[in-house]
């Protein structure tokens, strides 16, 4: 093609091929993020826990009337093995705080004693025997808590406690980097020895940085349920709604008058639903808006081609009447409009990287990654060539005779 | 003069009707949806208690032994008790109150237990934060000393127990124990809850109001954050080292706030003295607007899509820009016949930026139906605050005077490029 004419007749319209490339440079650099931004939120939506997410309920009870301390843990003892023997229930547990819940439990921990040791915050979760089974924890070291290692929190939290530790193995790494942390003396209560390590297992919720999502801490503690939440493991995972609903009604009819309520009961899955509601929100907003981009650039490009294939109608009868196809003038407003997209697309690249620093200024993100800049140049290229096809259309649609006419 | 502009603009946008209904909508997508992140920044960002705002002042302070005490952290949000209850004592304030959130479980007339959120503050609460009573009346200073049981409930629990009747007098059972109602709230609701923001920012206030001294006498279950340094038994004892009580103090006029600054210096330095840190402590002072701001009550989020919206508008002008141009250069041999007849640059200009307007104004209402369903939209979301947006005629306006103005600086450049074209080359041309 005759690159070369194009651009000279280019240079005749210095204004709006400027606001052209503008247009489509800012669009680049907008879609570009926004793409990045979604792929952000949807890598968060899909974290896992580390627990098997499918198969758990959970139901908290709520005491009404004061008991004493030995009557609330007998009852306990009662509700967890009603609930064990509810029909498709595998395992039941309790445990202090729950993923995706409301409450977040955490202690500073430090690898020595000194007063002026750093520490850092770590969540804990406090629970049986069962909770790792009930969870569905996997073990990557060392061995779960034996039974008789089992105490109340006033223990885990008297003088001179030496409660053992379970931790997961990011936390691991991040205490112990390249060695095998099981044996080793944490001190979050007193002084805590490791003895297991779990594959992973997250914090209710994002507290703290981003790699202290995945640190987190195993206590064995007897908890009451007026302290805990009761998890329960079902077989198949269609029956959670189910059991759920045989379960409030078992502790409901069983012990003492308790505030038990569907409210209080949820699955783990909706619990992930609700928690990242605002995450897929924000997504859906951010492709309405990509999509509300494209268009507006669409419509731009249709605009200012038409008008000019109206003022080179003229132009284009002689060119048809000296030999020029359909096709010719077809491909001349076709390559116009690559040659302008190609110069946006160019721009567009450096403001998306410019966009991006400033985003990385004022929110936690990341390096927009590189392959990001590619999908924006093809999304736009594609954009302008769809647009331009239908005033290029008319343009070859003029017939040669337009030549001869005067206005 | 306008009138003929006007009528020449009728007729011009009324000849490429396709270009004009794209600029129209360009315009309109941009106008709606910037409104609506607006919208929703305007409501968020809003002041809760505009007639007090500058007199109520969060009170936060770092007294945290040397060992817990890291400079450059932050200032915490709460106190604990024993300062907490210091400051109450000294009463320096023209009101002063300290608090905590909870949640109980109360029996309903059909023995169902329920649970409800509460508060757990002190008689100050009420005239501080000017909350309206619908029945009976508050408790009194004397209520918070005698540890009183008694209660004031929310008008949406007095439905749900009472049936909306007047309750004052009646028993609210908690438990086995029981609180004397003597007040019921009329319609508050703080959108944002600025007086605690760690229970939800949004949402409505809460059911049961408590004297803090008779929460605690009734171990009424607290919630919020509690930070403890040191294992020490019940967070909740009088010398606990543990922070979990929000503090607010009313000082009326700029001179209080400066000598309850000082008083509070004083206060820290006496601790330091006492021997509880070695450090200077620190000390934060601020009034509602200043509290949210560094709370960061607006979402980030929220933050993000105004600032995308705005990025959309400006894309949109920048296409009207061309849509304009393109739509006043083809129209170059009436303007050079107008130019030829002794019409002036500047009224050609006018001419133009009357026609850039007009479009503007059509993209104007156009972009507050979509602003409107904006808002629906975003009322639709589950997000917390999603109830609480609405648009009102501040905004409303707001919209036209954004689209005007926006369409006007989109027609200048296209305006100033036709008033250009030289009248003989433009009649010759065609």
């Amino acid at each position: 093609m005759h690159f070369r004419h194009i651009l000279s007749a280019l240079g005749r319209h210095r204004i709006a091929v400027c606001l052209l490339v503008l247009e489509i440079a800012f669009s680049c650099a907008v879609v570009c993020n926004a793409l990045f931004l979604i792929g952000t939120r949807l890598e968060r939506m899909q974290r896992p826990t580390g627990v098997d997410e499918r198969h758990i309920g959970q139901v908290h009870v709520r005491s009404v009337s004061a008991t004493s301390p030995e009557a609330i843990m007998a009852q306990t003892r009662t509700d967890l093995a009603a609930l064990r023997a509810l029909p498709n229930v595998v395992n039941a547990s309790i445990v202090n705080q729950t993923l995706f819940g409301h409450s977040f439990s955490a202690s500073g921990v430090s690898l020595s004693d000194a007063p002026q040791a750093p520490t850092i915050h770590v969540t804990q979760y406090f629970g049986n025997a069962q909770l790792p089974d009930t969870l569905g924890l996997k073990l990557a070291g060392g061995r779960w808590f034996k039974l008789d290692e089992f105490v109340s929190d006033e223990q885990l939290e008297g003088e001179g406690a030496t409660v053992p530790v379970i931790i997961t193995r990011a936390l691991a790494e991040h205490f112990f980097p390249g060695r095998s942390a099981v044996g080793k003396v944490i001190y979050a209560f007193g002084t805590n020895r490791i003895v297991g390590v779990v594959d992973r297992l997250v914090q209710p919720r994002d507290y703290g940085t981003a790699e202290s999502y995945e640190y987190a801490m195993l206590f064995p503690v007897d908890l009451p349920y007026a302290q805990g939440t009761y998890l329960l493991r079902v077989k198949e995972s269609e029956q959670r709604g189910e059991v759920i609903r045989s379960a409030l009604h078992a502790l409901k009819t069983d012990g003492p008058l308790r505030l038990v309520s569907p409210k209080d009961a949820t699955t783990l899955e909706a619990a992930r639903a609700k928690y990242y509601r605002n995450d897929r929100a924000m997504a859906w907003m951010l492709v309405g808006v990509c999509l509300l981009l494209l268009i507006v650039t669409a419509v731009g490009i249709v605009g200012l081609t038409s008008f000019w294939v109206a003022q080179r109608r003229r132009q284009i009868g002689i060119r048809r009447a000296i030999g020029a196809t359909r096709g010719d003038i077809l491909r001349y407003f076709q390559t116009e409009n690559f040659l302008i997209a190609t110069f946006g697309i160019a721009l567009g690249m450096a403001l998306a990287y410019g966009l991006n620093l400033l985003l990385m200024l004022h929110y936690e993100l990341g390096h927009l990654p590189a392959w990001y800049f590619p999908v924006g140049a093809v999304t736009l290229w594609a954009i302008s060539q769809i647009a331009v096809l239908g005033p290029a259309l008319r343009a070859s649609n003029v017939p040669p005779v337009v030549a001869t006419r005067s206005v | 003069m306008f009138g003929y502009y006007f009528n020449l603009a009728m007729l011009s946008l009324k000849r490429n009707k396709v270009l004009t209904a794209l600029m129209v909508l360009t315009i309109a997508l941009g106008i709606g949806t910037s409104m609506t992140t607006l919208t929703v920044m305007h409501v968020l960002s809003g002041d809760p208690i505009p007639q007090k705002s500058a007199q109520l002042f969060r009170v936060r302070m770092n007294v945290f032994p040397d060992d817990a005490f890291k400079r450059g952290d932050r200032v915490p949000d709460n106190l604990t008790r024993r300062d907490a209850e210091a400051l109450l004592h000294d009463a320096r304030g023209d009101r002063q109150a300290a608090m905590s959130a909870g949640s109980m479980v109360v029996m309903s007339a059909q023995g169902d237990p329920l649970n409800v959120e509460a508060r757990y503050t002190n008689a100050d609460f009420f005239p501080m934060f000017d909350v309206p009573l619908r029945y009976g009346h508050a408790w009194s200073r004397g209520d918070d000393a005698g540890h009183a049981h008694v209660a004031v409930i929310s008008g949406s629990l007095n439905e749900q127990l009472f049936g909306g009747a007047d309750s004052v007098g009646k028993a609210l059972l908690v438990g086995d124990q029981s609180l004397r109602i003597i007040g019921v709230l009329g319609d508050w609701d703080m959108n944002p809850r600025f007086y605690d923001l760690s229970n939800g920012q949004f949402g409505d206030s809460e059911d049961v109001f408590v004297p803090l001294s008779t929460a605690l006498d009734m171990k009424l279950p607290t919630s919020g954050q509690t930070w403890c340094w040191g294992n020490n038994g019940n967070a909740h004892d009088a010398n606990a080292p543990c922070i979990w009580l929000q503090y607010w103090a009313q000082l009326d006029t700029p001179a209080k706030a400066v000598a309850y600054r000082q008083y509070l210096q004083n206060y820290i330095a006496l601790q330091q003295k006492a021997g509880r840190f070695t450090h200077s402590g620190q000390l934060e002072l601020q009034d509602v607007m200043q509290w949210l701001d560094a709370k960061g009550v607006v979402p980030s989020d929220v933050r993000l899509q105004m600032w995308l919206a705005l990025g959309f508008l400006g894309i949109c002008l920048i296409n009207t820009v061309g849509l304009l141009l393109a739509k006043f250069l083809r129209r170059g041999s009436e303007l050079g016949v107008r130019r030829a007849l002794g019409a002036s640059r500047r009224s050609i200009f006018l001419q133009c930026l009357i026609e850039a307007g007009m479009v503007g104004m059509v993209g104007g209402v156009f972009g507050l139906v979509l602003a409107g369903l904006g808002v629906l939209l975003v009322r639709h979301q589950p997000t917390d605050y999603a109830a609480y947006i609405h648009m009102d005629l501040r905004m409303l306006l707001a919209t036209f005077v954004l689209a005007l103005s926006s369409s006007l600086l989109a027609g200048l450049l296209p305006a100033w490029r036709a008033m250009q074209l030289s009248p003989a080359i433009a009649i010759k041309s065609n």
